[in-house]
């Protein structure tokens, strides 16, 4: 299923923090996560993770380092703050009000 | 784990490479999205893939670069700003950076100290005194030689070019010192004043293209160097008058009189020093920001086109004719030369390759307007130019005229024809670039033969 570009720009956000959240992680890790969770369906375009991850950095919500990875090329490694974990928590009570808004007319529907 | 494969990792360079090209992109990012593409590469070719695909999958996951490169530049906006910070070129190591800056230091270290070394051997600056003619006429031996050594250091010329080039400087410190002029604010001195930098700047010409003199538009490239540089002298002697200001109001505000620091130091050493620096400034940004020279140009074409036009229009109306003072003829030599400057910095803008366009037409306009205002005026000078009497301002600012009518009344021709689509540009170009020394060796002549023609008044 293709999920709109601004559906997945939007999402972004909160799924990247909340990856983060579980754990320090890398970009190309991060993007395996975003597969794996939503099951194959958000397909992220690769490179386009890069500016979100920078802006984040830019907003202070998450900070970066450079440090050596197992296979000897340095990685930049992403952890994040306490501001990161703040917008966490904002963005998921703004998504729970997008969801539950729009549950409460799938039932709707569905009872109609 | 690395990827053992020569063709593979053939491929990645080439499209790191591509990447940096980016103006989005820096360094690190390039090198975070190479590492993103390797742990893509070894997962895909663990399951399966040959090298080759792999890459082609794992590039076509990473996305447009255009739209890539677009969404960094939103992430970080200021890219776009094209800064010179003076950030190393990708290709270049840091140590030749480094390397480069240290030189440019010293140089206009020197350039600086060059200034002061006349104080030792008598000619001292008096802070309460107009700066002496001295200073007025070695200026360009201060800097220019040291410009030419770092142009010389930065092409990799070696020692026998270098000691050619050093023949024009110690004749011009030769020329500029040893004739006997009557007193030191005598005509033909203040005219080696005016010229000796013109001949000299040939010489830094020649450092700089080194042996392209006559090839792929290494004069050209000299051409652009000059018009940048004077727009940087500009701008630094702007912040260097800020610095003035404000040594002279801080520390009179102490009760302190710095006048003999600025006067003998600030001004003059800086004056020297800066024209190292802002010739390195031109060369570290000549590829990362837009010249402004042709702006310029571009902007003032049409404003000196109306003057022009206005100025014979208003001569004709009112019939006023020129009023010939004794500085009419340097005015209009003046004129002259800001309209071959416009044409100049116009064909080092314009691709030669381009048929004529609006901008053209206002280019004959311009030079054929200044024709004929010349022409006018030197018809007012010509005859009274006998009772004036035939004095060495006089003889300079007809020759420089001629020089300049000479060069206008060609380029007029060449972009007839070109406009006509009888020539290309590339001819009207070509002849532009020939033409420049003739101004150096004219003035190298100015500086050379006439204060004995004259003799020394």
């Amino acid at each position: 299923m293709d999920l709109s570009k601004d559906l997945v720009a939007a999402s972004a956000t909160p799924l990247v923090l909340g990856i983060l959240a579980e754990g320090d992680s890398y970009g190309y890790a991060i993007i395996k996560r975003v597969t794996e969770l939503s099951g194959g369906h958000l397909q992220w375009t690769d490179g386009m993770l890069y500016p979100v991850l920078h802006r984040l950095e830019r907003q202070g919500h998450v900070a970066a380092k450079w440090s050596a990875s197992d296979n000897g090329r340095r990685r930049r490694y992403y952890r994040i703050t306490r501001e990161g974990r703040a917008q966490l928590a904002a963005q998921r009570q703004r998504w729970q009000i997008v969801d539950s808004t729009l549950r409460g007319i799938w039932m709707k529907a569905c009872t109609a | 784990m690395t990827i053992a494969d020569r063709p593979l990792e053939e491929q990645i360079a080439q499209w790191r490479a591509y990447v940096r090209r980016r103006q989005a992109l820096h360094g690190p990012d390039v090198e975070e999205l190479e590492g993103h593409l390797r742990d893509q590469l070894v997962a895909l070719t663990e399951t399966g893939l040959a090298g080759d695909e792999a890459f082609l999958v794992a590039v076509k996951r990473m996305g447009s670069l255009d739209a890539l490169s677009r969404e960094f530049a939103r992430a970080h906006s200021e890219r776009l700003w094209k800064q010179l910070v003076i950030a190393p070129d990708a290709d270049e190591s840091p140590n030749t950076a480094h390397a480069e800056t240290l030189v440019v230091l010293s140089l206009a270290v020197g350039a600086a100290l060059a200034v002061k070394v006349p104080a030792l051997f008598g000619h001292p600056i008096n802070p309460n005194d107009e700066l002496p003619v001295f200073y007025a006429r070695n200026a360009s031996l201060f800097a220019f030689p040291l410009l030419a050594v770092y142009f010389l250091w930065k092409r990799g010329s070696d020692v026998v070019s270098g000691l050619l080039l050093a023949l024009p400087f110690a004749a011009g410190a030769v020329f500029a010192n040893v004739y006997p002029f009557r007193i030191p604010r005598s005509d033909t001195s203040l005219l080696t004043v005016l010229h000796l930098p013109i001949a000299l700047w040939l010489a830094v010409g020649f450092a700089y293209v080194r042996s392209r003199w006559f090839a792929d538009g290494g004069r050209m490239n000299f051409v652009r160097f000059s018009g940048e540089l004077a727009i940087y002298y500009v701008l630094i002697a702007l912040g260097g008058f800020v610095v003035t200001l404000f040594t002279f109001m801080m520390f009179r505000a102490i009760d302190m009189n710095p006048d003999w620091f600025v006067a003998g130091w600030l001004i003059p050493c800086g004056a020297a020093g800066a024209v190292i620096v802002g010739s390195w400034l031109v060369e570290a940004k000549q590829s990362v920001i837009e010249n402004m020279a042709p702006v310029l140009t571009r902007l003032f074409t049409p404003l000196f086109t109306i003057l022009l036009l206005a100025f014979l229009a208003t001569m004709a109306w009112t019939g006023s004719p020129i009023n010939v003072k004794r500085e009419v003829l340097i005015g209009f030599d003046l004129l002259l030369a800001v309209v071959v400057g416009l044409v100049l910095y116009a064909a080092s803008a314009r691709d030669a390759q381009a048929p004529p366009d609006f901008f053209d037409g206002l280019q004959l306009l311009l030079v054929v307007s200044a024709l004929v205002v010349d022409g006018v005026a030197l018809a007012a000078i010509a005859a009274r130019i006998s009772e004036f009497g035939f004095t060495p301002n006089r003889v300079a600012a007809l020759g420089e005229n001629f020089i300049l009518l000479v060069n206008l009344a060609w380029t007029a021709w060449l972009y007839a024809r070109f406009l006509r689509r009888r020539g290309s540009f590339a001819v009207l170009e070509r002849w532009q670039i020939a033409y420049l020394p003739v101004y150096s060796v004219w003035a190298a002549l100015v500086v050379v033969m006439f204060p004995p023609v004259f003799g020394y008044r």
